[in-house]
């Protein structure tokens, strides 16, 4: 093994880390992303790293192109067919409205009526089946749907997570009419209960599926042309990648995975800097992902929704998003609170600083006008941050209502803008029942390291972590990444009542089914790891809670014990008199690669002076302070750093407020005590 | 409280608080009521909350109860609930030490029906009373004639279930057992219910310990002070709001398709009159109290007024300050005033929704672009309760559907949308199959069920639930039964709520076309509901031909 390619095709930039293990280097390059064929700014991009495709090892991608598609309802035109009675699942939902207050809003379901059919079967809650299959039904049905264009096909049948059964068959008469990779039936992207969850997730997969897969052959094939000679590997939501030739069957693993890439490569980090407890703040123009890494693995979820009504109930990193970013608009409300964000600049026409005809001022603005951003580096622009004109605009839409000059102003948006970030981060920890105190932040993206310090210190988290480069996580993260895959299987059983026999029939089989895909993707990996979780809540409850388990026998009364210690802790509640029910049974299967060494990033020998590159005057707490300004590139192991201070690279800044020590560690991360 | 703590009081100071800091102890102060809501809801073992959200927490007034705070993830029918209920343990109770937990499900006491079930905590820190954290759950059950409370026969609230006056469950820090078994001995599924009260006692207590670190971090000077500042603030951007209506005198009419028991319409008569920043809500000639239970508690009714406002102008910061300005006049002598011993099952989920479009009726010509027409305003409530044969357990089930939402200023309503008092979700049928020995032979959207308009409203949906096996009694509390939802600004009416039942093959239609209890189901019986579609939006001659074009390729 030696060269690695990680790429991250994200809305406005696609980014690439290169490693080469054999001769210990690596290259980074970021090119803008080519919407219109994103192949060609994948290309573009190999070219500006300087590498050869014949050389490349490994090459894993990690794309948004799938949740775009689903965002925006341009995914492939499908189809769908269900049980008689029941068409309607994907758009009647749950009975919700997109907001709690107000009732206006709209609704798009992912298949459109006029493509969602019906036809006679019908499998009972125990797995009976009630009436058979109308197997010329489906024919019947299958032709007018592709008749009608259909691009993709859905089956989805009531119950189909105790019987598949009948969608087997159904799926398996569509493919002999129609033999193609985009038929689906419910079961095969998951075998859980609850049809709307069930049915969005697979409508999910069948609209961006043939959009993926069209690209991901595309480039494959163009790559394949300029002479690379392995297989092209894809991100997946959960943090693990798959072989382009699954991409076709698991297309809705795909979504998400540029942002878990990302997680991952904190993760791997963190592991590296001995920290076992962070949390991630992923800032980028118009969002802030937060994500939880608990004893040196990320949290996986399968509760997700990917928009209003929009569930997705495959494992992801779990990500949580709020609607600031350095793009995002602060102003003053009617009752003159300041406000920041939803609203973004986005990056068009994006901040006031940026000089490219934005108006608003933005969370990027109230840093470039204190200071805290180079008003003189603007990515992609030879002009400077028109700083008088963020002054004026500050005072006059926030400062004059509140009696402050532009500069306040300024100070007072950062102040707001870190609490919203701080309670973001605040609320999807203690969800999870953690102390912010024994955890570490990790900021990432461009805008992340701005303002991590003060985060921290608004939640008493004692340290930040911040990656040699913040900007290429996700990237970076691509290179990490092992090759998994994972099952579910809903069981529905009183625990005490649980056939262990059964539940180790299910747990082997999954495990089977993992170690086939592994084979098929013909990957090397150094070896296998299984982990078995469960779904588990008192009889009588609606949300279930996971409890991983070692080995691969089950012990219903070592997982009672887990589960009755695990609840306490999360809801400091006990609950003796009620009886655990074992809801689901997961099985994840890992393809262990050939671990990469951080030592790569070692920084050069040098001293600190050498990366001073001068000084600016920064406001912190109402003063300005002359601040010594550092170039990233040149700071040498071991040099530490008293706030104020500030740190650039190409693809970040990072503030270091005063009072918080900086170390470079070996890796050339920078650890703050803040 | 007694007395002597009011007195030791400082005067809210008028300590300046910084634009920045009252921000943050703003969103401090949600979080902490959001935290309550989630370990409550994941927590819980009634459907009704851990599926519905059926529940809310917050922060109320040391002096008189009023909102502090209260959690954007509970249910908006508790908008002014709460805040009512706080104030009568205070008033009730001046006994509250540290650790001591109040139960109360009186209606007449700021609760709405039996199952809303009520703990007020007083919160002290440093060893002095300062805010009281009180929150609300619908409980499975709570006795009464009808498995899950929702009667549509009741005559007087005894027959509606055991009502719990202000006792202490939990005395400083120790549930109080003879209280707890007393509770758990008149209720069905007592297990579930005792998993419950720990819910609700689970989220007080993480509620106390997030509002400590709180007053740890900022002092209770300064977060006294922006309370009072964050009041303030919400009275003033709900003041701008009210004054771009139009000064005037403004009136919409609703009626309930009837009482349960006497088969004749009730009439909520609305009067709003805006002037400058005030708005004075009046329901003057509106029915008098019903015999059946549709009679309505003064909270319910506040809370039915502060959610359409705030349905209308959603921005508004949820505390005591976003409603100073909505004055209503207590509606003695109305069903809408319920005073004991009236019935009262009936009121939260039916007569709080046709208050609401009584008074969205109203505004809507003064506010065309603001406005809504009326929604499907039922919660589609049916209940089911027996013994499934297979297992030898008892089982009450609840099957709450949505209905069309009105069309609106720029688009058509949602479909399938939940009740506006609400923002709980319906169960999965594989649930309710899996639980309960009962069939659905469709679940869909209930064709040509939207108000037609220029922007049409959202379609109801259709379902029919086949009984498996065993015996089962049904019982279901439904409106917009004689007419549909009506249309806005020269929209139609969405398609009324219809029932049908088969019994040996023998098809009824309810009495009360939307109400009707003790229906036994055997094996091979079924009940069709088909819920209200939303009222449409503007002349239908104006939709444009492409929304039209898809309606019918659609089928809608």
């Amino acid at each position: 093994m030696s060269i690695s390619v990680g790429v991250d095709v994200g809305g406005t930039f696609t980014d690439f880390f290169l490693i080469d293990s054999k001769s210990s280097t690596f290259r980074t390059a970021k090119v803008p992303t080519t919407v219109d064929d994103r192949s060609r700014g994948f290309l573009a991009g190999l070219e500006a790293l300087d590498a050869r495709p014949e050389a490349i090892d490994w090459l894993i991608h990690g794309t948004t192109a799938g949740t775009n598609a689903v965002l925006e309802r341009k995914g492939a035109r499908c189809g769908l067919i269900t049980t008689q009675g029941f068409r309607d699942v994907l758009e009647i939902g749950r009975r919700t409205r997109p907001n709690a207050y107000g009732l206006s809003g709209t609704f798009e379901p992912l298949i459109e009526r006029d493509l969602r059919l019906e036809v006679a079967e019908r499998i009972d809650a125990k797995g009976n089946v009630i009436t058979a299959l109308d197997e010329e039904g489906v024919r019947a049905t299958a032709s007018r749907l592709l008749e009608m264009g259909a691009e993709a096909v859905v089956v989805m049948f009531l119950h189909s997570y105790i019987n598949e059964q009948h969608e087997a068959r159904a799926a398996e008469i569509l493919r002999e009419m129609w033999p193609n990779e985009h038929v689906v039936a419910s079961h095969e992207v998951m075998r859980e209960m609850r049809e709307f969850e069930r049915t969005s997730t697979a409508a999910i997969h069948a609209s961006i599926g043939p959009v993926v897969s069209r690209y991901i052959s595309d480039v494959a094939a163009q790559l394949k042309q300029r002479g690379f000679k392995k297989e092209l590997l894809v991100m997946q939501a959960n943090g693990g990648m798959m072989a382009s030739s699954l991409v076709s069957r698991h297309a809705v693993h795909t979504v998400m995975s540029g942002p878990a890439a990302g997680v991952l490569a904190a993760a791997a980090i963190a592991r590296h800097a001995s920290i076992d407890n962070l949390v991630t703040g992923d800032m980028g123009g118009t969002s802030f992902d937060v994500a939880i890494i608990a004893n040196g693995e990320p949290i996986i979820s399968a509760e997700k929704d990917l928009a209003y009504s929009v569930p997705i109930r495959i494992p992801m990193i779990d990500i949580h998003t709020v609607g600031a970013g350095g793009g995002s608009i602060a102003r003053l409300d009617k009752a003159g609170m300041i406000r920041v964000g939803p609203e973004s600049a986005a990056s068009f026409p994006g901040p006031i600083g940026f000089g490219r005809g934005g108006t608003e001022p933005t969370i990027t603005d109230a840093n470039f006008l204190l200071g805290r951003l180079n008003p003189h580096a603007i990515t992609g622009s030879s002009k400077d941050a028109p700083l008088d004109r963020i002054a004026s605009i500050l005072e006059e839409r926030i400062g004059r209502l509140l009696g402050f000059d532009g500069y306040e102003a300024a100070a007072a948006i950062l102040e707001v803008a870190n609490a919203e970030l701080a309670g973001a981060i605040r609320l999807v920890l203690i969800e999870k029942g953690h102390d912010p105190r024994d955890f570490a932040l990790m900021p990432f993206g461009g805008a992340g390291p701005l303002h991590a310090v003060a985060i921290a210190r608004e939640l008493n988290i004692p340290r930040v972590l911040v990656p040699r480069y913040p900007g290429l996580n996700s990237a970076l993260g691509c290179v990490l990444a092992d090759v998994r895959h994972d099952f579910v299987q809903t069981v529905n059983e009183v625990l005490s009542n649980v056939d262990p026999a059964t539940i180790e029939g299910i747990l082997h089989a999954q495990e089977q089914a993992g170690r086939d895909l592994l084979a098929q993707e013909k990957v090397s990996v150094t070896r296998v790891e299984i982990m078995h979780e469960f779904d588990l809540l008192f009889r009588g409850q609606s949300h279930a809670l996971r409890v991983a388990m070692p080995g691969s026998s089950f012990d219903p009364e070592a997982l009672h014990e887990t589960f009755v210690a695990k609840y306490k802790a999360r809801y400091d509640l006990s609950l003796p008199e009620m009886r655990p029910m074992l809801v689901n049974v997961r099985t994840s299967i890992t393809g262990v690669r050939e671990r990469i060494d951080l030592q790569i990033f070692k920084p050069q020998p040098g001293t600190i002076e050498d990366a001073v590159t001068g000084s600016r005057d920064v406001y912190f707490d109402g003063m300005w302070l002359r601040t010594p300004t550092y170039v990233r590139e040149k700071l040498p192991e071991g040099a530490v750093i008293e706030g104020p201070a500030i740190v650039e690279q190409p693809d970040s800044t990072l503030v270091l407020n005063p009072g918080s020590t900086a170390h470079v560690d070996n890796i050339g991360n920078i650890l703050v005590y803040v | 409280m007694s007395e002597a703590a009011l007195r030791q009081e400082k005067p809210s100071g008028p300590v300046n608080v910084d634009p920045v800091t009252l921000t943050v102890v703003e969103k401090g102060l949600q979080q902490v009521c959001t935290e309550m809501d989630l370990v409550h809801e994941k927590t819980s073992f009634s459907p009704i909350i851990s599926e519905a959200y059926d529940r809310a927490n917050g922060i109320y007034h040391r002096q008189d109860g009023r909102m502090i705070a209260q959690g954007e993830l509970g249910l908006p029918i508790f908008l002014g609930q709460l805040a009512v209920t706080t104030n009568a343990v205070i008033k009730l109770r001046d006994d509250l030490e540290d650790g001591d937990i109040v139960i109360v499900n009186d209606p007449y006491l700021g609760g709405s029906h039996l199952m809303d079930v009520r703990m007020v905590r007083p919160f002290f820190y440093k060893g002095r009373l300062w805010a009281y954290l009180s929150n609300v759950g619908h409980w499975r059950d709570t006795g009464g004639v009808v498995p899950g409370g929702f009667t549509t026969k009741s005559t007087e609230i005894h027959q509606e279930g055991l009502r719990i006056p202000p006792v202490k469950l939990v005395k400083k820090g120790a549930i109080e057992n003879d209280i707890l078994q007393f509770i758990l001995a008149n209720i069905r599924v007592p297990s579930d219910s005792l998993g419950d009260v720990k819910a609700q006692i689970a989220a007080l207590g993480a509620g106390a310990r997030r509002l400590t670190a709180l007053l740890d971090r900022y002092g209770e000077e300064i977060v006294d002070s922006a309370i009072a500042e964050l009041e303030l603030r919400s009275e003033r951007l709900m003041r701008s709001h009210i004054e771009t209506i139009p000064d005037g005198t403004y009136g919409g009419v609703a009626f309930v398709d009837s009482d349960g028991v006497v088969n004749e319409p009730l009439e909520i008569r609305a009067s709003v009159e805006v002037s400058g920043s005030d708005i004075h809500v009046d329901f003057e000639g509106s029915s008098q109290p019903c015999e059946g239970p549709m009679n309505t508690v003064w909270a319910t009714t506040l809370s039915a007024v502060y959610i359409a406002l705030k349905h209308i102008f959603p921005d508004v910061p949820m505390n005591a300050g976003c409603f100073r300005p909505i004055m209503v006049r207590e509606p003695h002598g109305t069903f809408l005033y319920a005073e004991y011993p009236r019935p009262t099952a009936g009121s939260a989920a039916e007569v709080s929704q046709r208050i609401i479009e009584a008074i969205l009726l109203a505004l809507a010509p003064a506010i065309p672009d603001k406005i809504f027409a009326a929604p499907a305003g039922t919660s589609g409530n049916l209940s089911l309760g027996g013994i499934d044969p297979d297992t030898g357990e008892p089982y009450v089930m609840y099957n709450f559907s949505g209905g069309g939402y009105g069309g609106w200023w720029a688009g058509d309503g949602i479909s399938n949308g939940c009740a506006t008092i609400g923002i709980s979700k319906s169960q999965p049928v594989e649930v309710l199959e899996l639980r309960h020995p009962v069939l659905f032979e469709h679940y869909s959207l209930r064709e040509g069920s939207a108000g037609p308009g220029k922007y049409r409203g959202g379609l109801g949906v259709s379902y029919r639930m086949k009984m498996l096996r065993g015996t089962g009694t049904a019982s279901f509390l439904m409106d917009h039964g004689r007419q549909g939802p009506p249309g806005t600004l020269g929209g139609q009416a969405g398609a009324p709520n219809k029932i049908v039942i088969s019994r040996g093959g023998k098809i009824e239609v309810p009495e009360h076309l939307s109400k009707g209890e003790g229906y036994v189901l055997r094996p091979g019986d079924w009940i069709d509901v088909n819920t209200p579609g939303g009222g449409g939006y503007g002349d239908p001659n104006e939709r444009d031909p492409a929304r039209l074009e898809r309606d019918r390729r659609n089928g809608y």
